[in-house]
């Protein structure tokens, strides 16, 4: 069609409907504005977890424009690393601010995006057939996790050396090309100067990049197959007359206007802790990175930063004989799928794969095994859609099987979360291995316990 | 043109081949991006042998020194020190050192040349903590009955004297011991041992 041919935008006549006119007829800028915000139908029963979707956008772009104004003071090199960071906080003009705004920013974002997981969680925002929704906002998630492991290293103090040379260590770990991976990674035989200098980059380009893209992908499959709700129906099973759906309301204004409160109460929130408590008691800026690096001793005490500790745990709860209980575990567990109702190949690659895990346990060593767990704890996420069988979406109308097991994930994550902050003791080791058994049932007994369950009925409309 | 069959077999067998051209090309293109994240030649060249001089290690002290970036313990130990490392054959995963990494000149009990002092790198084989001392033989938090040694504040690894690692401990083998010599008495040079390592 001829740019010409286009109606006027329907904005009503106003000053600037010409100028608005003139654009849209060389860019769909109003049907972009229609689909994804003035037309975008919305359930109308979003609660208080909906907030956190639209924070989280709020908290990406203050670590961007903060992170920006960072970059012209800051110094990626071993030898002005902690000196440049020091220099910001006490010399340049408002630099304290934009620090401290991005060190606490790096906390608030992942405290707003655990929450949007629990949100996920609780209304079964993951179902069919919001899939690939769920796994971009997961991708999302480890792109953030990356980030801010990198972001880290950059003040280069003691917590940032150490916490770097254990997670790169990680990746030594692994079985056959481990060593040449950590190798590769460091750029160096040791957490050097070249390795300060490529998670620079990676923290500033190559991340932010990836994370930019992916919300556009994460909002894209939003808005394809619209938004789930308290209630996890589907809100286009019952349209109007006008083709809209009955219980939906247009994002802008309702939403917007509710979004506004929410970052209003997050900004109130955040400015306190960002003016009075910056370092959060050690949580959000540990006080051993105010020591500069020393490659040669390790601080008597060290742990990451609050965001890594329930998967930190896992690792540490893996201890030699604790692969014997897990064996038993998995031999259990391969008793319940040949007693499951599944089809006898999902049977045989299921029995099949845990003989391969018990055997895996007697011939490689707990460290590597430790280190499989706690990336397992994470990208066990993936497989939610497929791994709860409930009839029904949303906790509201799940029975009290899931109910209770989604509680008790909550506990297990932040007492497992509390002990990897802790020093290790006999204790803490037995309860995280206690943890580390039930943070890994909640997945791997979804099948069975979602389909055992006895649900409500889901209501025909919102309520 | 227009009234000419569409030669299909021939399209895909085109689109195919270009495909794999172009893949194959594009992924040797990125090897120079991985390959330029090695460690470069200056990195590669920095691993020097260090010089030490022990003579003023007194009995049942320990000293660091550098070498390729990483701490290097030098520890002169006592007799009794070295009595509590002979008692500790039940309490380590590997006493005889047999999965451990050590030149063969260490690979005896006391995991070194001269039993009196003990040259590890101080980098736990867990995750690359270095271990804090715990020389004294004396009750720990961590252990009762303990016999001196080395604690790992990341995740509680114990080595013993001769940095042995303690059973049902997430790190798996022994400290390394680098390769060294001996110049004169109390002269260490790290890094070089007469095998020309």
């Amino acid at each position: 069609m001829a740019a010409t041919e286009k109606k006027l935008p329907v904005t009503g006549a106003g000053p600037f409907n010409g100028i608005v006119t003139w654009v849209d007829q060389r860019f769909p800028l109003m049907s972009i504005w229609r689909d994804h915000i003035s037309e975008y139908y919305t359930p109308k029963n979003f609660n208080f977890w909906y907030y956190f979707g639209s924070l989280a956008l709020l908290v990406l772009v203050l670590q961007i424009v903060t992170g920006i104004f960072l970059t012209m003071h800051y110094k990626p090199d071993a030898a002005q690393a902690f000196a440049s960071v020091e220099y910001i906080m006490r010399d340049v003009p408002w630099g304290w601010l934009m620090r401290y705004m991005h060190s606490t920013g790096a906390s608030a974002f992942f405290v707003v995006i655990y929450l949007h997981m629990f949100k996920a969680l609780l209304y079964g925002s993951y179902r069919q057939p919001r899939e690939l929704l769920w796994i971009f906002g997961m991708i999302i998630y480890l792109m953030l996790m990356a980030e801010a492991f990198f972001g880290y290293l950059l003040p280069w103090g003691q917590m940032s050396f150490w916490g770097a040379q254990v997670i790169v260590n990680l990746f030594d770990a692994l079985p056959l090309i481990g060593p040449d991976l950590a190798l590769w990674i460091r750029g160096d035989y040791v957490v050097s100067d070249a390795t300060l200098n490529r998670f620079f980059a990676f923290h500033v380009i190559a991340i932010p990049l990836v994370l930019v893209g992916l919300v556009v992908a994460h909002i894209m499959a939003l808005h394809e197959v619209g938004s789930n709700n308290p209630d996890g129906i589907e809100i286009k099973k019952n349209l109007g007359p006008d083709g809209h759906p009955i219980d939906g309301i247009p994002f802008h204004p309702y939403y917007t206007v509710k979004d506004t409160f929410g970052v209003m109460v997050f900004l109130a929130i955040f400015a306190i802790i960002l003016f009075f408590m910056p370092e959060f008691g050690g949580y959000f800026l540990e006080y051993n990175n105010f020591v500069p690096a020393d490659p040669l001793k390790t601080p008597s005490h060290i742990a990451p930063v609050w965001y890594f500790t329930p998967y930190y745990s896992i690792l540490r709860a893996t201890t030699p004989d604790f692969m014997y209980v897990l064996s038993a575990a998995i031999f259990l567990y391969a008793i319940l799928i040949l007693k499951s109702q599944f089809r006898g190949g999902t049977k045989f690659i299921g029995v099949v794969v845990c003989a391969a895990v018990i055997a895996g346990f007697f011939l490689i060593g707990a460290k590597v095994w430790g280190v499989l767990f706690m990336g397992l704890a994470v990208m066990i996420f993936f497989l939610m859609p497929w791994l709860d069988q409930s009839p029904v979406r949303s906790v509201r109308y799940k029975g009290s099987l899931s109910r209770t097991a989604l509680g008790l994930f909550v506990v297990v994550f932040l007492v497992l979360g509390y002990y990897g902050t802790q020093p290790v003791t006999d204790l803490g080791t037995r309860i995280s291995q206690i943890g580390t058994m039930l943070y890994f049932a909640f997945f791997l007994l979804m099948p069975w316990y979602s389909r055992m369950d006895k649900s409500k009925p889901e209501p025909a409309r919102l309520t | 043109m227009a009234d000419k069959e569409l030669d299909q077999g021939k399209r895909r067998f085109l689109l195919t081949t270009t495909s794999v051209a172009t893949g194959v090309a594009a992924g040797a293109a990125g090897v120079p991006f991985v390959l330029s994240m090695m460690p470069s030649e200056r990195a590669k060249a920095a691993g020097a042998p260090v010089e030490v001089d022990v003579s003023a290690l007194e009995p049942g002290q320990k000293m660091v020194v550098e070498w390729r970036g990483k701490p290097v313990w030098v520890v002169r130990r006592t007799p009794e020190m070295l009595k509590m490392v002979s008692s500790d054959q039940d309490r380590v995963a590997d006493p005889a050192s047999a999965r451990s990494e050590q030149p063969t000149y260490a690979k005896n009990e006391m995991r070194s040349l001269k039993p009196e002092y003990l040259v590890v790198v101080g980098i736990c084989t867990h995750l690359g903590c270095s271990p804090v001392d715990r020389l004294a033989a004396q009750s720990e938090p961590f252990a009762s009955d303990w016999h001196g040694g080395f604690y790992c504040p990341c995740h509680g690894s114990l080595f013993d004297l001769a940095g042995r690692v303690y059973k049902n401990k997430p790190a798996p083998d022994n400290l390394t011991v680098p390769p060294y010599r001996f110049v004169g008495d109390t002269k260490l040079i790290i890094g070089e041992d007469t095998q020309g390592a």
